[in-house]
């Protein structure tokens, strides 16, 4: 039996292939119509938003989306967001890594114990300690600032990297580390040398996990940010909601390209945001 | 054996062997991290928690369980869990089942099923918030495709975000709206480890469609299936994120959830020891649910 042909018995479900395409078409229809109306909501009038939500606008009204882009609000919004989710980055894969590092290669008393307390954190939400964590990183001065929400976000997502730096680094041939050790390799040559890059494919992993659930976050910076010169783009926009509330033909336009950043890096890493996601999921 | 000491008093001698060297280089930045902003504020909110405190000078007003007492005889929290409680049932019973259901027409090479994979998954990727948002365009009783889809029987369409009543029906379909693609990911990636052969050996023993669906899909599914219902779990527990744009947890309370009702009864009033019982009674559920889930449904995982 070659590929090409499948053979009946190969899907988990035999159905005919109209109802197929019947449902998934009009899934892909629910998914993807708010979208399409939001983008092209942006090119509408807010007149014609009224009364044509749904269709092709009659007159492309450019200057909606010139009008932001020539803004130097969104420009920062885009950039506040990077440097947060950039620097939150760097911070949890780097700490992450070399703790992971620790656990597969030092065996000593207790390092069972400290995995345990790290992994704790896969349990529960910022959410749960969220006026405590306010109040030490005030104390700590941080508010308003990038660090503030940068180092809440990266103690958050230590469990979840350090758990899938663990399983990588554990699948790495042990050969590997003794051979390097009869050479006189030290443990942090190691580590950089042949470890680092060896899990490539982990490492971007879970960068990009990092990167999408800071690129998203809301709770913690909301928190944190009080000066709108720092905000990352969800508090933004909900600003900017809450200024041109009536004003949805704008609203629409801001929302398009905000989201327009997160949807082509989609597109363009898909293979590693889905493994990623996904991935991190089961292993969690 | 000899009396090996531990690392930390080799150090402290001057005589570190290269383990405790790296041990000691590696570890301490996530240790320090986790240690200051995930665990001592959990700690901390234990002992806020019994405390009447406006996040000034040091917490003295020791109110014993007062606050616990408040919250739950409070209206709005009792709504915020039924609400929790309405969010697992829906993801539970509704967007589970849809997402094996599309996960069964995906799984094996259909013409076109790399497409509709990646836009069911789309939502997923998008922030709570800008899907919050495009929602909150849909439902506009103005706007909205809501309002366009009444116009077409010439009724003047409701309000939905406004209506009490309706508000939390309308978050919860974005709800499915938003997460059904992750669990149909999940469900795909479990499907594609089922030995094909299964299937038609049911097959040539005579089975049914659902039989096989059943009998042998489901329970080979299994650990995936577990999992989804983990995540869909825990998840449903933590939204706030999807509920800020779209109502904030209003109108009158009706959409509150337990973090949209500790953000706003908490947070936003600096009622920090208040805010701290609420934290902790979601702390308590979520490890609660986490530890018992995994030794009860998870065991042979």
């Amino acid at each position: 039996m070659t590929d090409d042909a499948p053979s009946p018995y190969e899907t988990p479900v035999t159905i005919a292939p109209v109802l197929r395409y019947g449902v998934l078409f009009l899934v892909a229809g629910v998914v993807l119509v708010p979208l399409v109306a939001t983008a092209l909501g942006g090119f509408k009038s807010l007149g014609e938003l009224r009364v044509n939500p749904f269709g092709l606008p009659a007159a492309w009204e450019w200057e909606n989306y010139w009008g932001i882009l020539a803004s130097s609000r969104y420009w920062q919004l885009m950039g506040n967001s990077l440097i947060i989710a950039g620097l939150t980055v760097i911070l949890t894969v780097a700490a992450a890594a070399m703790a992971a590092f620790v656990f597969v290669h030092v065996r000593f008393f207790g390092a069972t114990f400290l995995l345990n307390y790290l992994l704790l954190g896969l349990m529960f939400p910022a959410a749960t300690a969220i006026l405590p964590l306010f109040i030490r990183v005030r104390d700590l001065g941080l508010l308003d600032s990038y660090w503030g929400v940068v180092l809440p976000q990266v103690a958050f997502g230590l469990a979840m990297s350090v758990l899938l730096f663990r399983n990588y680094f554990r699948q790495l041939p042990a050969e590997l580390f003794e051979a390097a050790t009869i050479d006189g390799c030290g443990y942090v040559r190691f580590f950089w040398y042949v470890t680092l890059p060896l899990s490539r494919p982990i490492l971007a992993t879970t960068a990009v996990i990092v990167f999408v659930h800071s690129w998203n976050a809301y709770l913690v910076p909301l928190i944190m940010l009080n000066r709108d010169g720092l905000y990352p783009w969800p508090l933004g926009i909900m600003v900017y909601q809450g200024e041109y509330s009536t004003d949805w033909n704008l609203v629409l336009a801001f929302i398009t390209l905000t989201v327009l950043p997160a949807i082509v890096m989609f597109f363009a890493a898909q293979k590693h945001i889905v493994a990623g996601l996904t991935a991190g999921a089961t292993k969690g | 054996m000899a009396f090996q000491a531990p690392p930390w008093l080799r150090f402290v001698t001057g005589r570190v062997g290269p383990k405790a060297g790296v041990a000691l280089l590696f570890l301490p930045p996530a240790l320090f991290l986790f240690t200051l902003f995930v665990a001592l504020p959990m700690g901390e909110a234990a002992w806020y928690s019994f405390y009447n405190w406006n996040g000034f000078g040091s917490p003295t007003q020791f109110v014993g369980w007062r606050n616990f007492d408040l919250l739950f005889a409070n209206r709005a929290f009792r709504i915020a869990l039924t609400n929790n409680g309405l969010i697992i049932a829906v993801s539970l019973l509704v967007q589970l089942p849809l997402a094996l259901g599309l996960a069964m027409l995906l799984a094996d090479r259909v013409r076109g099923a790399t497409t509709f994979r990646l836009i069911f998954f789309m939502p997923y990727i998008l922030a709570e918030v800008a899907a919050g948002l495009i929602w909150r365009f849909v439902y506009d009783g103005d706007y909205g495709l809501i309002a366009q889809i009444w116009g077409l029987f010439g009724v003047e369409a409701p309000h939905l975000l406004a209506d009490p009543d309706l508000a939390i029906h309308a978050i919860l379909g974005v709800i499915v709206w938003k997460y059904f693609g992750f669990h149909m990911m999940l469900y795909i990636a479990g499907l594609q480890q089922i030995d094909r052969n299964l299937y038609e050996a049911a097959h040539m023993d005579g089975a049914t469609g659902w039989q096989i669906f059943s009998r042998v899909t489901v329970p080979l599914l299994g650990p995936t299936i577990r999992l989804s219902v983990f995540f869909a779990i825990l998840g449903s527990i933590q939204l706030f994120d999807l509920i800020m744009p779209l109502t904030k947890g209003g109108p009158s309370d009706s959409t509150q959830t337990m973090v949209t009702y500790l953000y706003s009864y908490g947070v936003t009033r600096m009622r920090i020891g208040f805010g701290s019982a609420v934290g902790v009674v979601l702390f308590v559920i979520c490890v609660a649910f986490a530890f018992d889930y995994k030794r009860v449904a998870m065991r042979h995982d």
